[in-house]
Parts: C-alpha cells; sequence; structure tokens
C-alpha cells in the first residue's frame, strides 16, 4: 500500500512565497504591523523610524543632549506638558529641579542611602522621617535619594506646612516639585491613587529646633498621618537622616523678628547673619538617609483610624523605630563631616 | 425616586450667553411644552420658541409669571460674577442676593414647582494657602470672604438650600461650576487671557480649572431633563497651571508685585478690560480645583473636554494672535538638528 501523501492545506511553500511579508514591528495599538516589507523586515513608516533610531545612536551625546534641551524648551515654552491634578510639573521636576540637586547630593553632603528595597516599586506607601537643618533640604534629598537610586525610579510627594504655599516663589516651586498640603484629604488622595507621599512630622519644631537638642525627635504633630495611612490602607516606612542637623547649627532665635515678619523662628547659626550671604552656605556634612522596615496597615482596616489609642501607639512605634535608627546611625559615623 | 419630566420650564438670565443657549437647547426639546425666559434686556441669540419675560427677578411679576404658567421647573442663572454690566458692587449684590431670595420666595409659594436647578460656582470655596488640591462637594472654604462673586454665591447657596428644606418634594439641583471657557463664551477669565501682556502675581502660579461650554450646557439641561437632586462640581478633569495656560495661549505673562496688584487691578478695571476684585486676585495667587467624582458617577456625566482640551479649543476659537508660535517653533528646532545631521553626514 502506497504511503499517503501528505498535501500541506495552505498550498504549501510557493504559495506563501506569493503573499507579501508582513512587517516585524509592532504598532502602535499593540498589534503586529500588517504593512507589507521593504526592506529590512519592516514596512516604509517601520524602516524610516528604524533608520532614524540607528541615526540617532550613532549620533555624539552632545547632540543627543542637543536634541533633549531644545524639545524640553521647546515644551516649556509652549506650555506643552502635562500637570496632575496636585501640580505637580514631572517635565519640570526630571529635567531641572532635581538635576540641580544632584551636585549638593552627590558631591557637598554626599548622601549614603540604605534599605531603599523597604520602599515598594508600586502603590501608596507614606515615608515619614526626621526634619531637621532649619531650612527643609532634607526633604529636597529624601526626594532625590528616592528618584536617583530606587530602581522603580519613583517620585516622592512631600507634605508641606502651608507657609510654604503661602511663600511666593516657593509655593509654585513646591507644588511643581510634587509637594502639596499636608492635610488629610490631600495625603489620602495621593496615597490612594498609590503615590509614594512622605510626610515629616515634627514640622517647625523639629527643622527649628536648637543645635543643643540635635537628633532628639520632637512631637509628632497630632499622628494626622497614621490616620490617613490607616485610611488609605499603604504601609508606613520609618526614613531616618542623619547629617542635616549639622548644616545650620542653630544657636539663637531671634522671636521679636519671627513674630513680626509671621515666620515660625528666624535662626542666628555661628555664620548667620554674620557672614552676611557667606553664612547662607550649609556646612558640608556628610549624609546617610536610611529607610527602615515597612509598616503594614492594610491588615488593620480603615476603622483604625477612628481609634485615638491605636493611632498614638503607632505614631509612637514610627518615632521610635526613627529615634533608635538615628541613635545606631550616630554611633556608627566616624564624624560629622567624613 | 418617580421620574417627574420638566413641561414648564423658567430661566432667568436667560439673555446672558449660558442661559440663551441653555433655552434653546430646551426649547428644540420635544418633551417640554414651554420654555420661559426671564431678563431684563431681550436676548440677543436665537433662543427659539421660548417666550421672553423682560422683568427683573426682583420683582413680583415673577410670582404671577410660575403661577399662572404652572412653570415646574426653574432654573436660577442670573447670579453674576462681575459688577461690570450691574454698575457696581452694591447693584451687584443686589441682584444676586436679593434677587435670588425673591425668586426663590416666589418658588416656594408655586404649588406647581417639582424642580429647580442653580448654577453656581467653584468660588464657594474661596482660594488660599491653606486649601486641598481638590475640594469635593462636603468640603467648607478655608478663604475668608469679604465681598464679591464667592460670598455672593455661598449666600445664594445658603437660600437654596432653606427652600430644599421648606419644600421637600423640590428636587434641588445645585451646580457648581468651574470657570468657564470655550470658543464663544465671554467671561473675565477669557478677557484676561485675550489681554496682550496677562498679568500674573510675581512668585505664584495658581492651579485653574475650567469647564467647556458645551459640557456645562449639556450638564444644566440634564438636570433639567433628568433627575439629578444634590450638589455637584462641574469641572474639566485635570487642572492646568496658570504659567502653562499663558503660555499654550502664546501670550505673554507680566508678573505683577502681590502689593501693586491692585493697583494694576483697578487701571485695568477703570480702562474697562478686565474687573479684578481682592477675591480675583487671591485666586491668581492660590488657585483653586475641585474634584469631580461625583459629577461622574452620581450625576452620570463624564465631562467630554478635560481642563487642557476646553482651553485649547477656546484658544483655537478665539484665534488669538500667538505671539510664540508652537508649529514654527518645532519647525526651528528639527532644523537646527537637520543642520547639524547634515553637517555630521559631510564630516
Amino acid at each position: 500500500m502506497p504511503e499517503a501523501r501528505v498535501i500541506p492545506l495552505d498550498g504549501g511553500g510557493p504559495v506563501r512565497s506569493r503573499r507579501p511579508e508582513r512587517c516585524s514591528e509592532t504598532g502602535e495599538d499593540g498589534k503586529r504591523c500588517r504593512r507589507s516589507v521593504v526592506a529590512e523586515g519592516r514596512c516604509d513608516t517601520h524602516l524610516a523610524q528604524l533608520q532614524a533610531e540607528q541615526a540617532a545612536a550613532t549620533a555624539p551625546e552632545w547632540e543627543r543632549r542637543l536634541a533633549g534641551t531644545l524639545a524640553f524648551l521647546r515644551r516649556r515654552v509652549t506650555g506643552d506638558y502635562p500637570i496632575d491634578d496636585f501640580g505637580f510639573d514631572a517635565d519640570l521636576t526630571e529635567h531641572v529641579l532635581l538635576s540641580a540637586l544632584r551636585p549638593i547630593y552627590d558631591k557637598y553632603f554626599r548622601v549614603e542611602t540604605r534599605g531603599l528595597e523597604n520602599i515598594p516599586s508600586t502603590g501608596g506607601a507614606l515615608v515619614v522621617a526626621n526634619h531637621s537643618g532649619t531650612v527643609p533640604i532634607d526633604a529636597l534629598m529624601t526626594q532625590l535619594a528616592i528618584y536617583d537610586h530606587h530602581p522603580a525610579k519613583r517620585h516622592l510627594r512631600m507634605l508641606g506646612a502651608d507657609l510654604v504655599f503661602r511663600t511666593p516663589l516657593i509655593a509654585p516651586l513646591a507644588r511643581k516639585s510634587g509637594s502639596t498640603l499636608a492635610c488629610n484629604e490631600d495625603a489620602e488622595r495621593l496615597m490612594s491613587s498609590g503615590e509614594l507621599a512622605g510626610v515629616w512630622p515634627e514640622g517647625f519644631k523639629g527643622i527649628g529646633k536648637p543645635f543643643a537638642e540635635r537628633y532628639k525627635l520632637q512631637r509628632f504633630g497630632r499622628g494626622g498621618f497614621v490616620s490617613a495611612a490607616l485610611r488609605s490602607g499603604v504601609p508606613i516606612i520609618p526614613c531616618s537622616i542623619v547629617g542635616a542637623e549639622e548644616i545650620y547649627p542653630i544657636v539663637g532665635n531671634v522671636k521679636v523678628l519671627a513674630r513680626l515678619l509671621g515666620f515660625p523662628y528666624v535662626p542666628v547659626t555661628p555664620t548667620f547673619p554674620w557672614l552676611g550671604p557667606l553664612g547662607l552656605i550649609p556646612l558640608p556634612s556628610k549624609w546617610i538617609i536610611e529607610f527602615g522596615e515597612p509598616i503594614a496597615t492594610d491588615e488593620m482596616g480603615r476603622a483604625a483610624a477612628d481609634d485615638p489609642m491605636l493611632v498614638f501607639n503607632l505614631t509612637d512605634q514610627v518615632r521610635e523605630v526613627i529615634q533608635q535608627t538615628l541613635y545606631k546611625l550616630l554611633l556608627s559615623r566616624r564624624s560629622v563631616f567624613f | 425616586m418617580v421620574a417627574r419630566p420638566s413641561k414648564v420650564v423658567l430661566i432667568t438670565g436667560v439673555s446672558r450667553y449660558l442661559g440663551g443657549r441653555l433655552a434653546a437647547m430646551l426649547a428644540a426639546d420635544p418633551g417640554i411644552e414651554r420654555v420661559i425666559g426671564v431678563d431684563v434686556v431681550p436676548p440677543r441669540q436665537d433662543v427659539g420658541r421660548t417666550e421672553f419675560v423682560r422683568a427683573d427677578i426682583r420683582n413680583p411679576i415673577i410670582a404671577k409669571v410660575i403661577a399662572s404658567a404652572q412653570v415646574d421647573t426653574v432654573v436660577h442663572m442670573s447670579v453674576i460674577a462681575t459688577p461690570f454690566g450691574a454698575g457696581g458692587r452694591t447693584a451687584m449684590k443686589e441682584i444676586n442676593v436679593i434677587g435670588t431670595m425673591q425668586l426663590l420666595a416666589a418658588c416656594q409659594k408655586a404649588p406647581s414647582l417639582r424642580k429647580l436647578v442653580v448654577k453656581s460656582t467653584t468660588a464657594v470655596y474661596g482660594s488660599s494657602s491653606r486649601d486641598a488640591a481638590l475640594f469635593t462637594e462636603g468640603m467648607e472654604p478655608k478663604a475668608q470672604f469679604r465681598s464679591g462673586y464667592g460670598k455672593d454665591s455661598i449666600e445664594v447657596e445658603g437660600y437654596v438650600r432653606g427652600l430644599g428644606r421648606r419644600r421637600p418634594d423640590v428636587d434641588v439641583t445645585l451646580l457648581r461650576f468651574a470657570n468657564f471657557i470655550g470658543p464663544r463664551i465671554d467671561t473675565p477669565l477669557t478677557r484676561f487671557f485675550a489681554l496682550p501682556v496677562v498679568p500674573s502675581v510675581f512668585g505664584f502660579d495658581p492651579r485653574i480649572q475650567f469647564v467647556h461650554e458645551d459640557d456645562g450646557i449639556e450638564v444644566l439641561r440634564r438636570a433639567v431633563v433628568e433627575n439629578r437632586r444634590g450638589t455637584y462640581n462641574v469641572a474639566g478633569d485635570g487642572v492646568l497651571l496658570l504659567s502653562q495656560a499663558i503660555r499654550r495661549a502664546g501670550r505673554v505673562a507680566v508678573p505683577v508685585p502681590s502689593p501693586a496688584v491692585s493697583m494694576v487691578g483697578s487701571l485695568f478695571r477703570r480702562a474697562g478690560l478686565v474687573d479684578f476684585s481682592p477675591e480675583q486676585v487671591q485666586f491668581l495667587e492660590f488657585g483653586r480645583g475641585v474634584d469631580t467624582t461625583r459629577l461622574r458617577t452620581d450625576f452620570g456625566y463624564p465631562p467630554r473636554y478635560r481642563t487642557i482640551e476646553a482651553f485649547d479649543d477656546f484658544v483655537a476659537g478665539r484665534s488669538l494672535t500667538r505671539y510664540v508660535d508652537p508649529d514654527r517653533l518645532a519647525r526651528a528646532e528639527q532644523m537646527v538638528l537637520n543642520g547639524i545631521e547634515r553637517r555630521r553626514a559631510h564630516a
């Protein structure tokens, strides 16, 4: 009995060769491009795209930078960039604001980060840190630490005092760099939409405390940040910052002037105001920012936010973790400046 | 809730742009028997079969009209935002607050009334540095009001709530609109962006939110023909920064230091360009954003235009002279890059 001959249903090789070959690229809709090949297994559009990419890849570094800068400037001049509901301008933050901070972070304060793996790559979370340094540079450094060194390049959305949003020039910069007012509504809105929020609950008590009280945590507000985290069901990540206390050591406070100007304090440091503008240069301390293990809040449930005792205890727990980490880091550091 | 379709609709402020458009739209709806428009001047735009009653809402004639025509739906849209046309702040307050009181008094007495739709404003939230990023309908203003549109609107809303309490059988819909914008509407903000140079407050860059005129009209129409009891924020999704809006309009911003703003403001006012009240100066410092979740879910209308799209539609529709043309800029950018590439290819 002769063997059965296999007849290919699609007509075999010759027929397939008659059908024009399809482009191997994926279209914008995520489906395979349906147009026929011109060369190199690609249709005319995708071939041009490929050639442009190759040209760009062979272009020297400065040319690519120039192209990037020109595109950025055009976007700025024509207002063609997205702003989120809080006024966060990612385009400006990534290209200008953080770039301006980077030398200060890398070269001046030589910030060392630890425990970045404790920050989740996605989803809402609340970073709670100690506040110090007369001006809130510690917040900016924490923001840059997470953006530059966390694998997910997350933006820390900081919660600031209303003084920030009342002050000309500072107010728009704060909003554009991702800050918003420290109130429950904004904190919950940020965290429930999956953002990484940052809060410095000591506030002015922490940042404006005398040098003699350095690294002694002040009262943690009213624990509002804990109830916001509970309501949003996001983890709390304690963060300890060492080094910021020494940048502008406060030895005095001109209370009369502060009351006159409506500021929480007017600092006197060994260099300010004695050296004039020179006194504004911070001391080059060596910084360590350590992120501690996250404290989960989701299993406690939303109702836990209305239990003042639980909120107090949790606030104390976070405060205690930060304080202990601060002591540990202080013991391990060799000197203030190295 | 039993659906009670509107048959006879009375619209106040019908000679103003939005009132006229709503009247024309309702007049084109065969389900509505009569549309009665009230205003102190006759409407300029085509309002279809709308019957026009020339009266001030403070006039007792309104009560007679409501009673004799068996009006079942009142749309109150004549709360005015600027003292410009009214002839001063006192007259403006008179029209807004006393007018609303009188109108609502007439409404309360009308047994035929089933529905009250009031066009309010997000200005009732004020603007201050202590504001949350987005206001939800239940939030209270943090700003201090002395006088102006926001204050008037808060009082108007108070009277509207009062009527809602006294006449629980009336469905009250309170719509808080963000700043209207679009190719045709004329508001203080559209005049502001049409200025040759746009003043801003030095050191501040507020978030602003717009609602497109078409979305606004559609929300008002649905509030009349469907039953949507409650208070709703109405705004396009997203926000714009003032600086960004000025750039998108191709205008040039002139930052004015905060203490000088009121002086510049009165200059503009005298020139008849734009009115700058203290509350508008606050708005130019701190801006405002509202949450529109309730509009999208409970009311069931997701606005078609995002804030940015509404603004772009305004810019395109007004054909403002753009000092900075994005297309030319993009072409110039491409030319520079091409030139560099050609030189490299040469070398």
